[in-house]
């Protein structure tokens, strides 16, 4: 069942007009792809369903679990299941991760106690004991930050998982990581769109459905041997 | 029985505060000479406009309630207001001791008795005057004199209440010593001294909390606090400011510390209409220490003018002075940030950091460094920073789930966490909370 849909974004940044029509819908429990080369709009599309307000909607809609959630502000949809993975995660001093997460988790209806639960096991999953105590990103490098980027989806346990770039910057082990903690959350029923440039992480994580952006659209959707067929050729042949 | 002097400041006024207290000859002439300094020393030449505090329009000694032995003895509406701040609860909880003042005398004190058996002394400054007068004429305002500045020679002629504390040698008062300021009457000044003496190898730590409802007219107080931490003696002093907004809080702070001794200063600056107040440790003897902490959060109307100082004069000293301010609305906060080194303090260090954060384009800050270094043997630094709340931080936070004032006092609490952290819990929560309200109201 399609749990997010977007239908026919049109979405400018400081008056510049960036996505032009896109459409797409996702799938619960499933992990789909969104590739497309640089400056294609990936991020954009990213920011505009997650509700950033520098990201202006012009026309076009989205839809989470049947509800139209165009006009509504950042936490409305984040408090609707919504996730956003930032490829770049800002630090905020003095802010500790849990603290913050807890936070979170509270205004997502999760009881404490389960939070606590999550927490640890989470920590233990990604292997990020060590950063519990720290600040919100504050020194994390930019493995740690993709890490704890799957850390908050763990815990908040979103419908729908919006990721952008987990794999940029991470090495192998880490990669698999990553990749083995996504499928899990799609198994427990989160749609996930994983936007990323290389095919890498999709062979541990192979999508049900692959979209290549471009100039601003959804120009080609298919199944995972899209992105195997990009790999060999790069994004001229899908054009 | 509610005693009321004239507004005004006069020799006869002084005469009477000091007659209705039974003062020794001493502490009268004290008074008289502080006046006619006050009467010869000019405002400040720096820092926020003092024009609208009218000296002859304000009562300096003002007795509202009669001293009593238990809380419930107060006056209802006093009684209440000291519940609702929470002071009976720390009392039986967290304090050694508690001494409370509604506007110009202490009307309420205890000390735990295994602290008084130390041989601690814990009295209001009348009481001790009477009861050790040596002790107090020793020191009093030894480290301030009334020469100092205008407002220190003003307490001077007019101080009344406040807590004279002694920690005989050796001895470490493991929980804090309490004081609450309350102004209760419209148009009060209030004057409080404070006197911390540390005798060598001691140690305590003393709070201080402040309020007072909100009248239009404005509202004068001028306390001082005093410390002499002797060889080797460790003291902190924290104060949480949460006067109203019709208060000018002009105040002075001073400590010596003598060889080995440590002087930490953490204060919360919130209320007040104008503040100017810069706690300064002289660092008298070789290997002496101070720590100031300061974290402020000046709103519409409000101007902070804060700062630190730290005066080397022997080996080996070391200072670190550290600011975090917030700013929102029409408001402005200064950092004055004060290190001199002598040339006798070979191998001082010193460090100097403030950091601000703006939440509205209208805010305004200063950071106003002085590093005066006479000798080249030495570590010393600043570091200043001036920030705004930035979009990326903010649509991060509120990406996963909490709205803006959640985000907004999430951010600004983690700026003033390395402050917070060094105020004793229960007031912490009560910092969280004044910072969480003023966003929720803010943001609707």
């Amino acid at each position: 069942m399609a749990i997010l849909e977007v239908m026919d974004l049109v979405v400018s940044v400081e008056g510049k007009r960036i996505l032009n029509g896109v459409t797409l819908s996702l799938e619960e429990g499933k992990v789909h792809a969104l590739m497309g080369p640089n400056g294609s709009g990936k991020s954009t599309l990213a920011f505009a369903i997650a509700g950033h307000p520098d990201y202006a909607i012009e026309s076009g809609r989205i839809l989470l679990a049947g509800e139209d959630i165009t006009g509504l502000p950042a936490h409305e949809r984040a408090r609707r299941g919504l996730f956003l993975g930032f490829q770049y995660p800002p630090e905020v001093e003095g802010v500790k991760l849990r603290e913050f997460l807890r936070l979170a988790a509270a205004n997502c209806q999760e009881p404490f106690c389960e939070f606590q639960k999550l927490y640890r096991e989470a920590l233990e999953y990604l292997d990020m004991e060590d950063l519990a105590e720290r600040e919100l990103n504050v020194g994390f490098s930019g493995g740690e930050k993709k890490r704890s980027e799957l850390l908050q989806m763990r815990v908040l346990r979103p419908r729908v998982a919006l990721l952008d770039e987990p794999d940029s910057g991470v090495d192998v082990d880490a990669l698999r990581l990553i990749a083995a903690g996504i499928e899990e959350a799609a198994r427990a029923g989160t749609a996930v769109l994983l936007i990323t440039h290389y095919p890498r992480i999709l062979e541990h994580l192979p999508p049900a459905k692959v979209f290549v952006l471009d100039g601003g659209r959804i120009v080609k959707e298919d199944g995972p041997e899209l992105a195997w067929e990009i790999e060999r050729t790069g994004y001229e042949a899908v054009r | 029985m509610m005693r009321r002097t004239r507004t005004g400041l006069t020799a006869e006024l002084i005469e009477e505060i000091s007659r209705e207290k039974g003062e020794p000859r001493w502490m009268l002439e004290h008074r008289l000479r502080s006046l006619r300094i006050f009467a010869e020393l000019p405002m400040p030449r720096f820092g926020p406009d003092l024009s609208e505090v009218d000296f002859d329009d304000i009562a300096y000694y003002l007795r509202t309630v009669e001293p009593v032995k238990s809380w419930d003895e107060l006056p209802e509406e006093i009684r209440r207001t000291f519940e609702e701040l929470g002071l009976p609860e720390a009392e039986r909880k967290a304090l050694a001791g508690i001494g409370a003042q509604v506007d110009s005398e202490v009307v309420y004190r205890s000390i735990l008795e295994e602290v008084r058996a130390q041989g601690v002394i814990f009295e209001p400054m009348e009481e001790a005057l009477r009861n050790h007068p040596e002790l107090v004429r020793a020191h009093f305002m030894k480290v301030i004199p009334p020469e100092d500045n205008k407002f220190a020679a003003l307490h001077g002629a007019v101080w009344s209440g406040g807590t004279f504390v002694w920690v005989p040698e050796g001895v470490e008062v493991e929980i804090p010593l309490q004081a609450y300021f309350r102004m209760q009457t419209q148009g009060v000044g209030q004057f409080e001294h404070t006197l911390i003496v540390a005798e060598p190898g001691s140690s305590v730590h003393y709070i201080e909390g402040c309020s007072a409802p909100r009248y239009t007219k404005v509202a004068l107080h001028a306390g001082m606090v005093e410390i002499v931490a002797k060889e080797g003696a460790h003291v902190r002093f924290t104060t949480i400011q949460n006067w109203s907004r019709n208060v000018y809080n002009l105040n002075n702070k001073r400590a010596i510390a003598h060889a080995g001794a440590a002087v930490d200063w953490v204060s919360g600056s919130l209320g007040s209409k104008v503040t100017m107040l810069y706690p300064s440790t002289i660092l008298a003897g070789a290997g002496a220490k101070t720590e100031n902490l300061s974290f402020s959060f000046a709103r519409d109307g409000q101007w902070l003018d804060l700062g630190a100082k730290a005066i080397h004069l022997a080996p080996d000293t070391s200072s670190r002075l550290v600011s975090r301010s917030v700013v929102r609305g029409k408001a402005k906060a200064v950092f004055r940030g004060k290190l001199y080194v002598a040339p006798d303090a070979r191998g001082a260090k010193g460090h100097v950091e403030c950091s601000t954060l703006l939440l509205s384009p209208e805010a305004e800050t200063e950071t106003i460094p002085t590093l005066d270094v006479r000798n080249d043997e030495v570590e010393v630094g600043h570091e200043a920073t001036v920030g705004r709340v930035s979009r990326e931080q903010l649509f991060y936070l509120m990406s996963r789930g909490l709205d803006e004032a959640e985000a907004m006092s999430l951010i600004v609490n983690g700026f003033v966490s390395p402050i917070l952290k060094e105020i004793p819990f229960e007031y912490a929560v009560e910092l969280r909370r004044l910072l969480e309200m003023s966003f929720a109201e803010a943001i609707g």
